[in-house]
């Protein structure tokens, strides 16, 4: 029926120019610095299993056309092994064809890839329509890549329908009982058809159905769809942890210090870089995208892979790449004002279904800007020495740091004497607001019986945003001196009322060999609620109270349902969720080191989230966090809302509700 | 061709007490920074080094462990560090100060022509804006104090074009060169240490000068040499203040009240 030597050539050069495509595109990655991914090699292929072939990710949450998307994925992975097949039976008609398998088992496949295509059709037509009809809110989504492919596959389809079809109607098939849908287009649109007119027909579709399949093999890694090769493996290498944990930097002279060139970042990076389908579910979650500000996590990663698609080669050979990174001011370059407008919200991390970690490359690139550049916003360089020079934001004497205590009697911190050190923290210690934070919270303590002390003036930054600021090298001699001390004074268990101290001292801490028993005051609340510690009356004046998540505690550590507890228990209801919420809550605008900087472009990402509160009706949003209170606080100002609504952290309502 | 920036290492005065006995200052656990207005004049030097291809070298007098402060200045991409520490410099006021300084730069003009001498325009510890004018004097260079911008230097001519900021004024001044310039902050915005350079600096040399090299003589130095003696230092008494009505309840009562107050005081007119 075909030509084999004819179609063995066309084979041949198609194939050999796919492998030519793949080893160009994948020997790049080589450039890449090392980075174990290859750890917990039981856990990797769990979620090997999980997210890619049950398509956990595409699914998830609200996506309804994700569903879309897993049918099409299944459809794929039935039709790939279908399209092999026809491939060889191609290349060998003599020795492969499935109609020699054992009846059973060929009318069973024959069934399978004859319903399997039909979906594919349907999911593909799906797909466009939506694009045409519901269009997703960013505009490549709608180009011609995406129709072009979607196409390709659709012809793939009806020529596979064609093609069987036409085998039906000549009566060579013997499944045709089992192919339901071709055996109903042979029998609605093929019945009279000419013998030869039914053997041109197949032939064509042969033809058409393995031309298209070869174009659609050397077009992937041109496309989108290259996520097709990558994503599978992606969800091998993908991060174990909630929110992958920036590496440390070892500070030798001779070494470079974050990523200013392409070939700085670790070559999961750059996979990363090959992964993303475009689905912009990142960008629909960034509260800096969704202000109108120039970051847009899916053009950083999409200019992470054009730069590494101009420079890699140059760089492989050697010779000095011609696209900057950093402010080149053009595709395949990322913009400086891009770089400073991350939140590390995490949002973009939380919902990319391709396992891409948009957040270390950001930080990545501030370290490059600070520790080998030395450029960032103004309103860093006070920052950067405040923290230096006297441990905090804002450089006021240390100390200061006791003046919340006045007129309280307060225990310094003493192994032995004390159990717990409750860290303060810097807002908590010098913010006029947050004090009377850190007095509820000392009130619930000395309730409950928790027996906690401080360090006072002795107590210094945990460095929080002096990391997410890419500011490594003061982040590590503050932290070399802060575990020091602590280990001096034997602390082994933190309580903070800062969700930033709480990530920075359990988790970033940990990477200088010091396991803290570091617990956040939600989750302390709630313990000390459920061992019946604290004694609660239910507060009712409070009204409708908005609980609003903040990402360190929720999508960086997991704290979704303790705060929200607590609440329930001390006003007798549950607080109101605003639209976005749980894992999908819209920060506040002060992390990543957002707090100390102007926010220049755009609308305000605080009054977003306040707008977003205010269609609940609250009485009292309730906040976790010393900077989303801040942000709320001022969301509420701006609104002129401020007489109206109250904000209060969750340590407030519970020391009012206590007998 | 040389620029010299003198720096000087000073308490952090935020945090600095009196004792309220003793009337002494509370220096244990203070830490040292570098003057907040010499900041600036090392950073009007690095940019005279980018300007004009100058050198930049930093002096400062103080104890030995002013080092630390001298290698934040080499970090920042000074070209030399001189660290002038003896005993025999220790207690000097500023007239016993500006000698040793002036000493130093005449030394290092013996080997690289100083065009420019940069100070700040006032320590944050002693406030007496005299060290940089002593210097000049000492050195007979030009003075340009309190300068905000430097417009032009022409190392041919041998002169200089500065901004001076005066009190409700501006004053653009030219003097010859070689010149003494003391900075105000609105000069310039410094710059940040990268961290390779912080590198750097850890492992450079600070050239050590005590009196051996520099050769003063030692009853025009120090305590000795100083013209003023420190009798007692005291926290001035603080006439107690007046709540003037209650601006929680009645703000505007309040601030009526102020203005009178203010207006009495022949502090506003109105
Ligand atoms: S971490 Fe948040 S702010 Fe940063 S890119 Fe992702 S979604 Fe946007
Ligand atoms: S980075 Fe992830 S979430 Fe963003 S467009 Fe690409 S695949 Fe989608």
């Amino acid at each position: 029926m075909t030509n084999s030597i004819l179609f063995l050539t066309i084979f041949l050069i198609s194939i050999s120019f796919f492998g030519w495509s793949c080893f160009r595109y994948f020997r790049l990655i080589t450039l890449g610095k090392a980075e174990n991914r290859f750890d917990h090699l039981g856990k990797r292929i769990r979620d090997l299993f999980l997210y890619s072939f049950a398509q956990r990710c595409s699914i998830s949450g609200s996506y309804r056309f994700g569903v879309n998307h897993a049918i099409l994925f299944w459809c794929f992975m039935i039709l790939l092994v279908a399209n092999t097949e026809f491939l060889l039976a191609g290349i060998f008609p003599d020795y492969i064809n499935l109609a020699n398998l054992p009846t059973g088992l060929y009318y069973t496949i024959a069934l399978i890839f004859d319903i399997a295509s039909l979906l594919a059709l349907l999911a593909v037509l799906t797909a466009a329509g939506r694009r045409l009809f519901f269009p997703p809110k960013y505009i490549e989504a709608r180009t011609r890549d995406a129709f072009f492919i979607l196409g390709m596959v659709a012809v793939l389809m009806l020529a596979f329908f064609g093609l069987h079809s036409s085998e039906i109607a000549q009566g060579s098939e013997r499944a045709a009982l089992y192919m339901p849908i071709s055996s109903f287009v042979a029998s609605s649109i093929l019945p009279g058809a000419s013998t030869e007119s039914l053997i041109s027909l197949a032939n064509i579709s042969w033809w058409i159905h393995a031309i298209v399949l070869l174009c659609f093999l050397n077009y992937l890694p041109y496309s989108k769809h290259m996520h097709i090769l990558t994503v599978i493996p992606n969800s091998f290498f993908k991060r174990l942890t909630r929110m992958s944990l920036q590496p440390r930097e070892e500070f030798n002279k001779g070494n470079v210090f974050g990523v200013g060139q392409v070939d700085q970042f670790t070559w999961k990076a750059l996979f990363d870089s090959y992964c993303c389908t475009e689905c912009g579910r990142c960008s629909d979650v960034c509260p800096a995208t969704s202000t109108n500000k120039p970051l847009n996590p899916r053009l950083v990663i999409h200019d992470i892979k054009e730069n590494l698609l101009t420079n890699g080669p140059m760089l492989i050979n050697k010779e000095q790449a011609k696209l900057p990174l950093i402010g080149g001011g053009q595709d395949g370059s990322i913009d400086e004002e891009v770089i400073w407008e991350c939140t590390t919200c995490g949002a973009c991390m939380e919902v990319c279904p391709a396992f891409i970690e948009h957040v270390p490359r950001i930080t990545d690139m501030r370290r490059d800007l600070v520790e080998m550049k030395a450029r960032f916003p103004q309103e860093l360089l006070n920052f950067f020495e405040n923290m230096e020079q006297r441990s905090n934001p804002w450089g006021i004497a240390p100390a200061e740091r006791t003046k919340w205590a006045a007129k309280i009697n307060v225990q310094p911190f003493e192994a032995g004497k004390t159990e717990c050190l409750f860290f303060v923290g810097c807002a908590g210690a010098y913010d006029a607001r947050s004090r009377h934070v850190t007095l509820a919270v000392t009130k619930i303590l000395d309730s409950a019986g928790v027996s906690w002390g401080i360090l006072g003036k002795d107590e210094p930054c945990c460095g929080d945003s002096l990391r997410r600021l890419g500011n490594e090298y003061v982040f590590d001699r503050m932290v070399k001196e802060n575990i020091e001390m602590f280990k001096e004074k034997g602390v082994r268990k933190v309580i903070t009322q800062c969700p930033h101290c709480y990530h920075t001292l359990k988790n970033d801490y940990r990477r200088y060999g010091i396991e803290l028993e570091v617990v956040h005051h939600t989750e302390l609340i709630n313990n000390l609620i459920k061992e019946g510690r604290l004694e609660l009356t239910q507060t009712r004046d409070l009204g409708n109270i908005a609980f609003h998540d903040s990402c360190y505690l929720g999508r960086y550590n997991n704290i979704y349902e303790a705060p929200r507890k607590a609440i329930a228990l001390a006003t007798n209801q549950a607080p109101v969720e605003m639209e976005r919420h749980h894992d999908r809550s819209f920060c506040c605008g002060a992390g990543g080191g957002r707090m100390w900087m102007e926010e220049k472009i755009g609308k305000h990402i605080n009054v977003l989230r306040i707008e977003e509160a205010m269609k609940e009706n609250p009485e009292t949003i309730c906040v976790c966090c010393p900077y989303c209170m801040t942000m709320f606080e001022d969301g509420l100002k701006d609104k002129g809302a401020d007489n109206r609504v109250k904000v209060l952290d969750l340590a407030e309502i519970i020391a009012k509700a206590i007998k | 061709m040389l620029v010299v920036v003198c720096i000087k290492q000073v308490p952090d005065t935020t945090q600095v007490k009196i004792d309220p006995v003793t009337g002494n200052l509370i220096r244990e656990g203070v830490p040292f920074i570098m003057n907040p207005f010499d900041t600036h004049a090392l950073e009007e030097g690095l940019r005279l080094k980018g300007k004009y291809g100058l050198n930049v070298a930093v002096i400062s007098m103080g104890p030995p462990n002013t080092e630390i402060t001298l290698r934040k200045a080499l970090a920042l991409g000074v070209d030399n560090a001189v660290l002038l520490s003896d005993r025999a410099f220790g207690g000097a006021d500023t007239l016993a100060t500006s000698k040793v300084l002036a000493e130093a730069t005449r030394q290092l003009a013996q080997k690289e022509e100083v065009v420019i001498v940069l100070c700040g325009k006032q320590t944050i510890d002693g406030d007496t804006a005299q060290v940089g004018p002593g210097i000049a004097t000492r050195l007979g260079y030009s003075q340009l104090t309190l300068v905000e911008h430097i417009e032009n230097i022409d190392l041919q001519a041998k002169k200089i074009i500065a901004r001076r900021k005066l009190e409700g004024r501006d004053e653009v001044v030219e003097a010859s060169l070689p010149a003494m310039i003391s900075v105000v902050r609105e000069i310039n915005t410094p710059r940040y240490p990268t961290v390779p350079m912080r590198l750097m600096a850890e492992g450079a040399t600070v050239t050590l000068w005590d009196n051996k090299e520099m050769k003063l003589n030692e009853e025009t130095i120090g305590l000795k040499g100083s013209a003023t003696q420190v009798r007692k230092i005291f926290s001035p008494e603080r006439a107690v203040g007046e709540i003037l009505g209650d601006g929680a309840a009645n703000p505007d009562e309040a601030a009526n009240l102020l203005i009178d107050k203010l207006s009495e005081g022949g502090l506003i007119l109105i």
